[in-house]
């Protein structure tokens, strides 16, 4: 499984969407991604890719597209 | 409390384990099974525990958050979980009113606020995937009942009671406990620093009639710690001898 499926998998997973709905996910845009499934969401990205992520770096996570720049960025994590 | 191994297995982190109620803190945690990963500023004061493979030191500052995250991923990689936490890093420094530093309210609120906040953030990522985990935070009856002179210093440690209330509230759902210590007067460098006359002053206060020793606290946190407390959260324990403030 490459990195980017991976991250997909976390979020198809944590908020129940489909793959289509993924590129327009933000924070708060639906249901499930309140401020407890962020935290959800963080752990499982952790998990995933085997990081612990920063405090800022959790709040700043505001989107999907965002989330992937965040790891490529800061984590080292390549998609 | 005869049980001479509460702690078998466990995975623990103690700040400020160089002297006193950290020292005690960790001794008792290796006495009873603990694997205890031990912060101090000073390098080499934990030398004396170097045969001890359960003692894990770690020296840095605990208001250096990238120290901080690198020790959370460190006992991610060795250990895989985490059992304890023990928030014993503080400072102290008196004034009157009108006297206190702005540089000094920053310093000190960075190690006895700043750094217990960080420090449970990262803790309450294994505790929330394990669900469980007890975190313990060095109040101090100052900041329950105040002080005079000691305005900053009772500040900070209210602020740790009341945070620890709250991460109480907030993990308890995820089976982690968080409690707080108020030792009163305690016999350490720290208190003996006041002078004579001042201790035997306090002394005074203390209807136990003796000052309290670190092992003393160590021991309300070996209970904290172990799984005797497992329906004890959001709590203050005194351990101060009936002290009166």
């Amino acid at each position: 499984m490459t990195n980017k499926e991976k991250y997909e998998k976390v979020f198809i997973e944590s908020f129940e969407v489909a793959s289509e709905q993924l590129s327009n996910l933000t924070y708060q845009s639906i249901p499930l991604w309140d401020s407890v499934g962020h935290m959800n969401l963080i752990a499982s990205i952790e998990d995933a890719f085997d990081i612990m992520m920063e405090t800022d770096d959790i709040i700043d996570f505001s989107a999907y597209e965002k989330g992937l720049a965040i790891l490529s960025e800061k984590y080292d994590v390549q998609f | 409390m005869c049980n001479s191994k509460m702690l078998d297995g466990k995975i623990a982190l103690v700040s400020g384990c160089n002297r006193g109620i950290g020292r005690a803190i960790l001794e008792t945690f290796l006495n009873n099974g603990a694997i205890v990963y031990a912060i101090v500023r000073t390098k080499g004061s934990l030398n004396d525990f170097v045969s001890n493979a359960n003692c894990k030191p770690v020296y840095m500052d605990v208001t250096d958050t990238a120290s901080v995250k690198s020790l959370f991923m460190q006992v991610k990689k060795e250990q895989g979980r985490l059992d304890v936490l023990v928030n014993n890093a503080g400072m102290m420094r008196d004034a009157l009113i009108g006297m206190i530093s702005r540089e000094h309210i920053e310093q000190t609120y960075a190690v006895n606020v700043f750094a217990v906040i960080d420090m449970i953030q990262y803790a309450s990522k294994f505790f929330k995937r394990q669900q469980s985990g007890s975190i313990i935070n060095l109040a101090s009856i100052m900041g329950v009942q105040g002080n005079a002179g000691q305005l900053l210093y009772s500040s900070t440690k209210g602020a740790v009671v009341a945070l620890t209330k709250s991460a109480a509230k907030e993990l308890a759902p995820c089976g982690t406990r968080v409690n707080a210590i108020a030792p009163g007067a305690i016999d350490t460098d720290m208190l003996r620093s006041i002078g004579d006359a001042n201790v035997n002053k306090l002394l005074q206060n203390v209807y136990v009639g003796r000052l309290g020793l670190p092992a003393d606290v160590a021991k309300t946190a070996l209970y904290l710690a172990s799984d005797l407390s497992e329906y004890v959260t959001g709590q203050v324990i005194g351990v101060d001898g009936a002290m009166i403030v």
